[in-house]
């Protein structure tokens, strides 16, 4: 029966940039396991030759006509932002304290 | 159908014939679902943004197109609802996440643009499970949408905002998405009718991604025209999205029209087996909901169907599947909300000078709710090195054997049918913390999202222990849309001949109170 540990929680949430709390954690482990408890019988369904499907309808290479056609303004992209300056998106610093 | 003088009463396509004949004009028609929402909506909750002075404004507009004789469609001046996780310019886009609040996209969708350019004013935003990850609304971070069949109840989800906004009459006609089932459960537990169309047939472009292999943008209506009406006007190709198919809409109104004519010989209708389809109380169907589907398969046999046994033993996976692929595309397609570009942005506490990594995992935090946090950790685990193979890779296997389950099926039938949720509308709070109870509301609709075929839900009448809505739900090929629309108007016409008009009718009237 597949489990997931509340470590491996912490180390999933840490890979997805979610800031989980210990009340969190204690929490969500258990619900994960029981859902993954529930979807475990999957593993064993299809065998080695049956194809996997991404998805239903396939259709390959859509190109479009290489032609320029209006996009946002910068004004426009910009008018959800957090913060911004001099036309860009300002985000807190993105280098580690010693870099 | 009561209240001549109530508009809001009316079906789209009756309100279209009277814009037409001037009986009445699409500002006042406008003006009386806003009357209506200001009415019901504090305790219905279906809408997460009303936008009257807009909705008013473009009705003005299309009755001056009216006036100067050239009208922009079948349905200009008709008044929409539409979910909120399609971006509209101008008009707060939430996906009932706190991540998204106050945020005004910059541009439309196109199904949102398509409706503006045929002329339907938008009345405002619906409710949903946040990120349309849920079965019930109660995973909207605005609160829940309540059932307007009994308060107390879920409307099903995640676009039960926009069910419960037709049933509720505030709305001729909403907009939905279904990745799982989120326009076709919500219609059987509110008595509405919901379309899933063929994937690729409507354009996802602007429509905020849940799993992109799976979503399906559709009608949310109170009939099986009405709904095949909005198809015409939001089908077709849009080069603005990659999947969406390059064909033209299938005969989706022609085939409503006549369909409701009732005659349905030389049909043959697949009744699956693993869908409720052995007709037994088995585990997790509702007998009143079994029952009312039955009744529905002997009126199609009575109209002229010829109905088949159907097999398709790899359904008792797609739920397992289904959760797989859901959330591992889900935790990729939500990496975006990073606090970066748009969106909350939360500065952790206690850390001076955060990174924006910290940043990140704090507005994550704060901004998503716990079934989002669940489904994306699920998602990460699922596509992480050492399980991809075992889940996701297997989860893809799976989806081809139910597409060949339901290749076999058609081989055998023109159209499947069953139950669409295996129970009526369940209390609200009854299922919150508990998930895979939440998920097994989906377990009928999910085979079609997979597979990617068309879906319909249609009112199949009241249950006997409660007294609340079931739906049946009729499946057919990929691009054979206009199937649903012919056997879904014949057995609402039948249906409607034996409840002596729309099961709507029986619902409780609303107490009128604050919005």
């Amino acid at each position: 029966m597949p489990e997931i540990t509340r470590d491996e929680v912490a180390h999933l949430a840490d890979l997805a940039r979610i800031d989980l709390d210990d009340a969190e954690l204690d929490h969500l482990a258990p619900q994960l396991s029981v859902i993954l408890d529930s979807v475990a019988s999957i593993s064993a369904v299809a065998s080695d030759d049956i194809p996997p499907t991404s998805h239903a309808i396939p259709l390959t290479n859509v190109f479009r006509e290489d032609v320029v056609t209006p996009g946002l303004t910068a004004e426009q992209a910009l008018s959800g932002a957090p913060a911004q300056e001099q036309q860009r998106f300002s985000v807190p610093r993105i280098l580690g304290d010693e870099q | 159908m009561s209240g001549t003088t109530d508009w809001t009463r009316r079906t789209a396509a009756e309100l279209a014939d009277a814009l037409a004949t001037g009986e009445v004009t699409s500002v006042e028609l406008t003006r009386a679902h806003l009357d209506r929402i200001a009415e019901v909506d504090g305790a219905v909750h279906a809408f997460l943004h009303v936008d009257a002075e807009g909705a008013l404004a473009q009705a003005a507009a299309s009755d001056e197109r009216r006036a100067a004789g050239t009208p922009a469609s079948a349905l200009d001046g008709v008044p929409i609802a539409v979910k909120d996780v399609l971006a509209t310019e101008g008009l707060p886009t939430t996906c009932g996440s706190r991540i998204l609040e106050g945020w005004i996209p910059p541009y439309d969708a196109t199904v949102v643009a398509r409706l503006r350019a045929a002329g339907l004013p938008i009345l405002g935003k619906t409710n949903m499970d946040e990120f349309a990850m849920g079965s019930s609304t109660e995973h909207s971070a605005y609160g829940p949408t309540h059932n307007p069949w009994d308060l107390d109840r879920i409307p099903g989800g995640s676009g039960g905002g926009s069910a419960a906004a037709v049933a509720a009459f505030e709305a001729p006609l909403a907009i939905g998405t279904d990745t799982g089932g989120s326009i076709r459960q919500p219609g059987a537990v509110t008595g509405t009718v919901g379309v899933k169309p063929t994937y690729g047939g409507v354009s996802r472009y602007g429509l905020v991604a849940l799993a992109n292999s799976l979503d399906q943008a559709g009608p949310v209506t109170r009939t099986v025209l009405d709904s095949a009406l909005l198809h015409e006007i939001i089908g077709g190709h849009d080069p603005l999205d990659s999947t969406s198919v390059d064909l033209p809409v299938p005969a989706v109104v022609e085939a409503a029209r006549q369909g409701a004519g009732g005659d349905l010989s030389g049909l043959r209708v697949g009744v699956v087996t693993e869908l409720g389809g052995d007709r037994q109380g088995t585990e997790g169907w509702q007998p009143g909901v079994l029952a009312r589907f039955q009744e529905s398969v002997d009126l199609l046999v009575k109209a002229g169907a010829e109905v088949v046994e159907v097999s398709c033993p790899s359904f008792v996976h797609a739920l397992a599947a289904y959760y797989l692929i859901l959330p591992a595309e889900a935790s990729s397609n939500l990496a975006k909300f990073d606090a970066m570009r748009y969106g909350l942005r939360v500065l952790p506490e206690g850390i001076d000078n955060p990174s924006a990594e910290d940043v990140m995992r704090a507005s994550r935090d704060a901004g998503f709710g716990d079934e989002v946090k669940r489904r994306i950790i699920l998602g990460t685990y699922a596509l992480s090195s050492g399980y991809y193979d075992a889940y996701y890779g297997q989860a893809q296997k799976v989806r081809t054997l139910i597409s060949r389950d339901f290749e076999a099926a058609f081989e055998k039938a023109d159209v499947l049918v069953s139950p669409t949720a295996p129970t009526t509308a369940f209390k609200l709070g009854e299922k919150i913390d508990d998930p895979i109870a939440m998920y097994l509301n989906d377990l009928a609709t999910i085979p079609a999202n997979l597979a990617g075929v068309p879906g319909i839900s249609v009112p199949s009448g009241l249950a006997d222990e409660d007294g609340l809505p079931a739906g049946i739900q009729i499946l057919a090929p990929a691009l054979a849309d206009d199937r649903l629309y012919r056997v879904g108007a014949a057995l609402e016409a039948a249906l409607a001949s034996q409840w002596g008009g729309p099961l709507l009718d029986k619902a409780p009237e609303l107490a009128g109170g604050p919005a």
